[in-house]
């Protein structure tokens, strides 16, 4: 288990660029161990820009991403692989892997990563679809399932191999208020429960609200706010200010 | 001075050179890739299997129907043609060299590449727009080795397998368009056939079709891997797949017929 006060994601003075397109612009942000942290931000603003450089799925042009020490930026492919292990994705639209089963979706990451046994895998699975409340869909397609059972098997099968950091991409997009703030608990529990490091990005306050230790305000590709949800209520800004009017 | 609407459509050329340029060059990088990985573990050799049975065996009902339709028609076309030669009796050695040589390959590779191409481009390039690619890759699983290279191996397998099944169900076919005319017997048409192919016509005939099974993965998963522009893309990737598949068949097969005369002769 990592020290509660370290550091275990170091965002420095990222750019990145998409032709001539600058989106992020120089950011920077630094996540603790245990702590989870929330970007806000409009759409299309870059807040899925910067988990996937986070992850190394886009590489930054400057600067510098370590995770848990380690330097994200120029790691070849097997170092991002080691790394991976180690994280968890949630994506917007779930990407679950639509030629397999739910079980099969959930089972994939302990095949791939671990040397469990079918009895200790088909546990497992049992276990994690118990947990996001979906024993019954176990066998199910993902084109069987609702959005938010979608976003439930995501966040099962991204938590599956006990990973210390999880990163949540717009978690509730798409879904009704009900069961937007459903998932939002639910990815509370899970982090409570197993002690996960995340950063979430959204553009759900409700959804901030309820999971964040800090929250980032993006615009104009670097943050222009930060502090917890009580802080920044008060910010004078107006980006800030018409994002917090939606709660009022 | 070069006229405006001149300069316009040198530059148009231009791009579009350039980019068919590019797009070859990603293709070759993306095949050559094929023979880093194939050999180094971790072996899928379950997703070969599936996709054996996937890309291959469940292409045999097509291939069945086009097999044996392919040596009635040769059979049927060209026997009033021999006989005006007086060649008549030598029908079952040109329908079995036709067909191991070239007809069974060549027709076999471009069906499975109007089946199976396509269906690789647009499943992974439905996997692309769903970000399930980048779910792989998160995973710590590379989706090179996962979806690419399996699937190619498979084509790889497959093609001489099914080649072969439809070159004998084509002399086959030939042979059932003989009997139904009242041309031949059993015995005589068959002992004809083997008396005619040496291994120099089959194995050739049938080998070529592992590097047309190369080309039909590759490009297929080329095309999937690098669609955009959402469901549109994944229809232009499935297209492009088939169509770029057929004519590399169809060049492919024009260098390793002057391969195979160069080195095994005529």
């Amino acid at each position: 288990m990592t020290e509660p006060s370290a550091i275990m994601i170091d965002v420095q003075n990222v750019h990145k660029s998409f032709d001539d397109f600058e989106v992020l612009k120089g950011i920077s942000m630094r996540v603790r161990a245990g702590a989870s942290d929330v970007i806000l931000g409009r759409s299309g603003i870059g807040k899925s820009v910067l988990l996937k450089s986070i992850v190394g799925l886009l590489q930054p042009e400057k600067g510098s991403i370590r995770v848990k020490g380690a330097e994200v930026i120029g790691m070849n492919a097997n170092q991002l692989k080691v790394m991976r292990k180690n994280i968890g994705y949630v994506f917007q639209y779930a990407a679950l892997y639509d030629s397999m089963t739910v079980r099969e979706n959930l089972e994939f990451p302990l095949r791939k990563h671990t040397d469990a046994d079918e009895t200790e895998i088909s546990d497992r699975v049992i276990e994690q679809l118990r947990l996001v409340g979906l024993e019954q869909a176990i066998n199910k397609m993902p084109s069987e399932l609702s959005g938010g059972m979608k976003k439930r098997v995501g966040l099962a099968r991204a938590i599956i191999t006990r990973p210390e950091i999880v990163l949540y991409d717009e978690p509730t997009a798409g879904l009704d208020p009900i069961t937007a703030r459903e998932i939002s608990e639910l990815i509370l529990s899970l982090e409570k429960h197993f002690g996960i490091t995340s950063i979430t990005v959204t553009h759900d306050l409700e959804c901030a609200q309820t999971i964040a230790d800090t929250l980032f305000i993006l615009d104009q590709g670097t943050f222009i706010h930060q502090g917890t949800f009580e802080e920044l209520q008060h910010a004078e800004d107006e980006l800030t200010k018409a994002f917090f009017k939606v709660l009022v | 001075m070069i006229p405006h609407s001149i300069y316009n459509l040198i530059e148009l050329y231009y791009y579009r050179i350039k980019k068919s340029m590019e797009e070859i060059y990603g293709m070759s990088l993306f095949g050559i890739k094929f023979f880093r990985y194939a050999f180094v573990p971790p072996f899928e050799l379950g997703e070969i299997r599936k996709h054996m049975d996937e890309l291959g065996a469940k292409s045999i009902p097509l291939l069945t129907i086009v097999g044996v339709i392919m040596g009635l028609i040769l059979a049927l076309q060209s026997r009033p043609t021999l006989d005006r030669f007086g060649a008549g009796s030598f029908l079952p050695n040109m329908i079995a060299l036709t067909i191991v040589r070239e007809l069974g390959p060549v027709i076999t590779a471009l069906i499975v590449a109007g089946r199976v191409s396509s269906g690789i481009g647009a499943e992974l390039g439905s996997m692309k727009v769903t970000e399930q690619i980048e779910a792989l890759e998160v995973s710590a699983v590379d989706p090179y080795n996962y979806l690419v290279v399996t699937r190619i191996i498979a084509c790889i397998i497959m093609l001489p397998l099914l080649t072969a099944y439809v070159d004998f169900l084509s002399i086959f076919g030939g042979y059932v368009a003989e009997v139904l005319a009242g041309n031949t017997t059993f015995p005589l048409y068959f002992s004809e056939v083997i008396s005619s192919i040496t291994m120099l016509d089959l194995i050739p005939g049938v080998m070529k079709t592992a590097v047309f099974g190369y080309m039909i993965g590759m490009i297929g998963a080329y095309q999937g891997f690098n669609s955009n522009r959402g469901t549109e893309g994944v229809g232009r990737a499935a297209t492009t797949a088939v169509v770029l598949a057929s004519l590399n068949i169809i060049f492919v097969d024009m260098i390793i017929i002057q391969l195979t005369l160069l080195f095994f002769g005529g």
